[in-house]
């Protein structure tokens, strides 16, 4: 299958599988209203790749994201966290898996509003095993003069910054990100890929980010097409660019 | 400190005003419980410590004259463990610088040593001397009204002779722990006590040496108080016995155990209201703020929170506000219950009734209350963190709208879109609408209990002191007096009307049940004494025949027609049987009534009475009092206007106090819900409510929107409210129905309307704060923020 053959090019990415999909669907009820959201994916993300992952509204990519990060079960198929099968895990598991390996950033920031930012990243911190400070997290996204403010006194490219440094605080193996843009203006938005760009560099944890903008694909080792629940098509790129060149 | 446990405090702190509401409504649960439990405990125990250390007796009998030789005849019935004979007597006295009539009990103790049975505990100076006749001991609650120490004089006419005595020393009796005279429902401690004097002297002043006409009696462990009662009747019978009672029939302690009952019933009752209140709001607030940190959650979750973790969170949120619920309570119950043992040692004269809170109704106080909050939070909690966190995240599903029912009836054209919103808002959610109206309605009912008694107390003693007893005082004679004193009487001056009557003690059996009272023998047509029908109008005395209270005549369980056996007490002790031919409603004491010539010729005596009542003119009282003390045969002059005084304070100090303390409490409970209610129908619907704004609706038709909620809620509550208070006032009319009064099931209007004006007030002041609220938001941000 083409998901397994697509690699990324460069060489600083390694060979190692960290999640593997095969044929993984997924329909929940919304309303009155039955949402086939993955009508099975096969896909597979490499240790320390950056992947973004394209398609419309409704395409599915959050829900791909989601079952992922185990915040949410598939209803068939298979999916794995490198030796661990996550298809049938407990929640205590899912929970467990989430708390040492998983860091996600979410499109609408979902901060707590009654913490302070340093406070925001500490509520990772204080239950992680091997966490960096909350002041070198908000240290790496650049926010280390905003870190006694609360939410509603930072502007929403910092917000995302804060959710970007409560997710890497507890230095995870993987970042899973819904849209970490989706909510802000081009110029905060670049800001934003750069600090996940950094993160991936520095600290070679795998980045997925997920979003409909063709523009941000282009500073991924790989680009995922998702439409209709399915995977539409996999390319990867000669070159990641720097976010900093990317223009929408 | 942990960033969880900030965002705690952080939450708590936005929600001040809600926590503080059902915080206020948890500490009412628990200072009832406190209270209610504790005085019980109080007294009950006090009252077991009291009897066992200074030997309370078991049984009671009072006779004309029996030779001290009996002594050890009675000595010998089987289960009797030790025999105490006294002398007593009903004297008249005077204290210096009060004017009133006093009465008093003159009992014998052993010369100058404390008795085997009903011994006296000693507040002050000594018993008296052995070898003194003109020393006696007082009870302390007269000594107090009257402010007498030891050394100080009294004057008592003893058997005609007027004899000045010396207080030796100021007691209490286990005997008078409730002090009352013999035909008083209260005490006067001002007109009424109790004086204790060696034996020898008092038997000497009145003809009674070597003889008892009282006697105690204390029983073996587990021996029959029904038989030993049976077999002392039997051998004073011929000694003029007026038959033995047990504890049950003494009146001090019948009355002690009354209000023990009491005290019981609200110990389950009230705290149960209270706390099943704040149970329902803080699952209605709880499930409020979880629902709006749907996402919280989701993002605590998928950081790997676990589901406890979460649970303690919350948990931890209801656990400060019932902390600070039971903090309040538990200080609101000392200080409530402190003053409460110091009121109940006013009516319940104790050595010592000493308020304390044991461990254990401090543990069953906060357990009680944090079970009530667990069951209004543990559903909301277990919902939001059994929601996997990809779910809690996604937008709640539009809610499933349809046309209430309401609009099915109603034509279209009549309701404008800001109605339709409020109707399916309502119907959308039955059970949670259906929680709040029940939630009203309940505070609906407490406000209609409470207005009920503050009105029942005041119609009871009207009812009592306008149509039952219409004289002025109450003249009792030492021994029956041939019917013509009245002429002699209505020549006194100032007295503007006579009525006389017969008065026998009896024992009423009626199958199993028996009770003893006494039966007062009435004109055909008493006015001074009238005996009301169920409508409240006065009634004739048929020419034969027995009446009895309505509550007496269902608690033998007998109906008019049927037939009840009298044990005459007094004199020939006859045993007859009568038809019970009516029954008086009156709500204070209880009696049995016949015509006086039927009850002379029952009694097989002439035309005699036993008292009489007068109506006088209140400018001439001092002088009526003058002449009335002089004459020979009077043994007591009560004054109806102090007893009604008195018994007006009594009601004062207890029920009134409680019903006005329930009303201030379940105010706040109505206010409890309302404002809850109406917060959480603003935090839900504030960004469809910023929408119309933006769109062009005023503040106005925005505010109506919102304020048409909390009203259709109100307005949908009130009868309910009204039904269940009506349901409250029943049950407490039961629980209150005893001998010594009944609270009638008198609902006013005015109850209703109170209530309702009450709950339509909290309601408005919830509605402008939330209006306020409403104002302030900043349209904005609601609109920019995802649901």
């Amino acid at each position: 299958m083409a998901a397994r053959t697509d690699r990324p090019a460069e060489s600083r990415v390694s060979k190692t599988v960290v999640f593997e999909t095969r044929n993984l669907t997924k329909t929940y009820r919304m309303g009155e209203v039955e949402i086939h959201a993955l009508r099975g994916v096969d896909i597979d993300l490499y240790a320390g790749e950056l992947v973004v992952m394209l398609g419309a509204s409704g395409s599915g990519k959050s829900t791909l994201l989601n079952i992922m990060g185990g915040l949410d079960t598939a209803t068939g198929g298979r999916v794995r966290y490198r030796d661990q099968d996550l298809t049938r895990a407990s929640d205590t598991a899912l929970t467990e898996f989430r708390r040492d390996h998983v860091g996600f950033v979410f499109q609408f920031y979902n901060l707590i509003a009654s913490l302070t930012a340093r406070e925001n990243v500490a509520i990772v911190t204080d239950i992680s095993r091997d966490p960096m400070t909350p002041e070198e997290a908000l240290g790496l996204v650049g926010l280390e003069d905003r870190m006694d403010h609360f939410p509603s006194q930072l502007s929403g490219g910092e917000q995302q910054r804060v959710a970007i440094a409560r997710a890497i605080a507890k230095q995870p193996a993987v970042l899973l990100c819904d849209e970490p843009t989706g909510a802000l203006d081009s110029k905060t938005g670049i800001r934003v890929l750069e600090a996940l760009e950094h993160i991936n560099r520095e600290l070679q944890t795998t980045v997925a980010i997920i979003t409909h903008n063709e523009v941000i694909g282009e500073m991924a080792d790989r680009v995922v097409r998702l439409h209709d629940g399915r995977v539409a098509d996999i390319h990867v790129n000669a070159r990641r660019c720097a976010p900093a060149e990317l223009h929408w | 400190m942990r960033a969880l446990d900030r965002k705690l405090f952080r939450d708590l702190s936005a929600l001040k005003g809600q926590a503080a509401a059902i915080a206020a409504v948890i500490a009412s649960g628990v200072m009832t419980l406190i209270i209610a439990v504790s005085t019980m405990d109080a007294l009950s125990l006090t009252q077991q410590r009291f009897y066992q250390e200074h030997h309370f007796a078991d049984v009671f009998a009072d006779l004309k004259r029996a030779p001290d030789s009996l002594t050890e005849r009675l000595r010998e019935i089987p289960g009797v463990n030790q025999v105490e004979t006294r002398v007593q007597a009903a004297v008249r006295l005077e204290v210096p610088g009060f004017a009133d009539p006093v009465r008093a009990l003159l009992l014998s103790i052993p010369d100058g040593r404390q008795p085997l049975l009903n011994q006296l505990h000693l507040r002050e100076g000594r018993l008296p001397d052995s070898s003194r006749s003109d020393e006696v001991a007082i009870s302390d609650a007269f000594a107090e009204a009257h402010g007498l120490r030891a050394g100080d004089a009294l004057r008592v006419i003893i058997n005609g002779r007027m004899t000045t005595l010396r207080v030796s020393g100021v007691v209490l009796s286990p005997e008078f722990i409730y002090q009352i005279a013999p035909t008083d429902l209260l005490p006067d401690y001002e007109r009424y006590g109790i004086l204790w004097m060696n034996r020898r002297a008092l038997a000497h002043a009145y003809g009674m040496d070597g003889a008892f006409n009282n006697v105690v009696v204390s029983l073996q462990a587990g021996a029959s108080v029904a038989a030993v009662i049976d077999h002392l009747d039997r051998r004073l019978a011929r000694y003029g016995g007026v038959g033995a009672y047990g504890r049950e029939d003494q009146s001090s302690h019948r009355f002690l155990h009354e209000e023990l009952r009491q005290l019981r019933a609200q110990a389950a009752i009230l705290p149960t209201i209270f706390l099943l209140v704040s149970a329902f709001l803080l699952n209605v607030v709880m499930g409020r703020i979880i629902r709006s940190q749907r996402e919280q959650v989701a993002v605590l979750k998928a950081f790997g929170y676990r589901n406890r973790d979460i649970a303690a969170h919350y948990g931890m949120l209801t656990g400060l506000i019932v902390l600070a619920g039971c903090v309040l309570g538990v200080a609101l119950g000392v200080w409530a219950g402190t003053h409460l043992a110091a009121m109940y040692t006013e009516y319940f004269r104790f050595p010592e009734l000493r308020f304390r809170l044991q461990a254990w109704v401090l543990v069953l106080a906060v357990a009680v209350a944090a079970g009530a909050a667990m069951l209004g939070t543990l559903r909301s909690v277990w919902r939001s963190v059994s929601l996997p966190p990809a779910e809690a995240m996604r937008p709640e599903p539009p809610a499933r709208f349809r046309r209430s029912a309401l609009e099915r009836i109603v034509p279209n054209r009549w309701l404008d879109q800001g109605t339709r919103i409020i109707l399916r808002n309502l119907g959308r959610h039955p059970v949670k609408a259906g929680l709040s109206v029940l939630g009203i309605a309940m505070s609906v009912g407490l406000l209609v209990m409470g207005a009920y008694q503050l009105h029942a107390v005041d119609y009871m003693l009207d009812t009592q002191y306008r149509l039952v007893l219409r004289m002025d005082v109450d003249l009792t004679f030492t021994d029956p007096t041939p019917a013509r004193v009245v002429s002699e009487l209505r020549h006194q001056p100032g007295v503007l009307g006579v009525e006389t009557y017969r008065s026998a003690p009896v024992r009423l059996l009626a199958g199993h049940r028996e009770y003893r009272t006494a039966i007062l023998g009435l004109e055909e047509r008493p006015r001074l004494r009238q005996l009301l029908d169920v409508r409240n109008q006065p009634q004739r005395l048929p020419p034969d025949g027995l009446l009895l209270t309505e509550y007496l005549a269902r608690d033998l369980g007998l109906e008019v027609g049927d037939s009840v056996q009298v044990e005459v007490l007094e004199g020939h002790r006859r045993v007859v049987r009568l038809p019970l031919v009516g029954v008086v409603e009156e709500p204070l004491g209880v009696s049995a009534y016949m015509r006086r010539d039927a009850l002379n010729r029952m009694l097989r005596e002439g035309p005699v009475v036993s008292g009489a009542w007068l109506l006088v003119d209140r400018s001439l009282e001092p002088a009526l009092f003058d002449r009335l003390r002089d004459l020979p045969g009077v043994a007591g002059i009560g004054m109806i206007a102090d007893a009604e005084r008195n018994i007006r304070e009594y009601m004062g100090d207890t029920i009134l106090m409680f019903a006005l303390v329930f009303v201030l409490l379940a105010g706040s409970i109505a206010f409890a819900v309302v404002y809850n209610n109406a917060r959480i129908a603003l935090a839900e619907r504030a960004r469809e409510l910023a929408t119309l704004q933006v769109l062009g609706y005023s503040r106005a038709e925005v505010s109506a929107i919102l304020v048409g909620e909390i009203m259709a809620l109100t307005v949908v509550a009130l009868p309910v409210g009204w039904a269940i208070g009506t349901g409250f006032a029943w049950a407490l009319n039961q629980a209150f129905s005893m001998d010594m009064f009944r609270i009638p099931l008198v609902l006013t209007p005015g109850a209703y309307g109170f209530a309702t004006a009450a709950v339509l007030g909290a309601s408005a002041v919830a509605a402008v704060l939330v209006v306020r609220r409403l104002h302030r938001l900043d349209k904005i941000s609601v609109l920019k923020a995802v649901e």
